[in-house]
């Protein structure tokens, strides 16, 4: 047998049901959902701000974006790094898909393959508008 | 300014991606110092130092891995830090081909 050193290494207790239901259910309500620390106006942390100025740079609409704050939630702020199996915040979930954290979007975001994954998405237009 | 030679969970860190992913370049910062004002931060009193980190990795343990795989390989290596204390790391990962690649800039 294995000897199980510590259970859940990235939450101190495991997520309940109810929890990961609600988590399951707003990764899906929007295109673009993302956990982070502080809100879209206000961050809280470099790398949150980071991801919210790129989804705003590729013109993300409001109505396609939701953000939530952890720092608001400590159930919330333990549950998503158990339900993503990814112990850092923030992390961005398009059509229901974990992308990953900002390194990971940061970089998405300079091959062009970010752009191509929301206009692909019909997130944002094809075509940039001429007064943006 | 004085060097502040490495605490333990920068040195864990070093040591264990050394062990688990073999790599040919590590390069580990500490970044605590920066982010110490933070909300989170401060309602730690500042943290204890080492809570934000960045770290450049080359490895060929990384080849045909996709980024996000990448990051789980080092996350999994350094589950035990995060539950001690570790609130974040900065990640720029590449195998050895890629790191040699002239062309491209420092940023990954």
């Amino acid at each position: 047998y294995s000897i199980i050193r510590s259970a859940a290494p990235f939450a101190h207790r495991y997520i309940s049901t109810e929890t990961r239901g609600l988590i399951q259910k707003a990764i899906e309500e929007r295109p673009v959902v993302l956990f982070m620390k502080g809100t879209p106006k206000l961050p809280e942390c470099g790398f949150s701000r980071a991801v919210v100025q790129v989804l705003d740079l590729h013109g993300v609409p409001e109505d396609k974006l939701k953000a939530y704050n952890v720092l608001s939630d400590p159930e919330l702020r333990s549950g998503i790094k158990e339900f993503s199996d990814w112990p850092t915040i923030p992390q961005i979930y398009v059509n229901g898909e974990f992308l990953g954290g900002c390194d990971i979007l940061l970089s998405m975001h300079q091959s062009g393959e970010l752009e191509k994954l929301l206009v692909d998405s019909k997130i944002i237009p094809e075509e940039i508008p001429a007064d943006k | 300014m004085e060097t502040v030679s490495p605490g333990p969970i920068e040195t864990s860190i070093h040591d264990k991606l050394l062990q688990a992913l073999k790599p040919s370049s590590l390069n580990i910062t500490n970044d605590s110092w920066k982010h110490r004002h933070h909300a989170p931060m401060r309602a730690q009193g500042g943290g204890n130092g080492e809570t934000h980190f960045s770290v450049q990795i080359v490895s060929d343990a990384f080849i045909g891995k996709t980024p996000m795989q990448r990051h789980r390989m080092i996350y999994s290596v350094l589950s035990e830090e995060f539950a001690q204390g570790l609130h974040s790391l900065s990640l720029k990962t590449k195998t050895l081909d890629e790191s040699g690649d002239k062309s491209s800039t420092s940023d990954i």
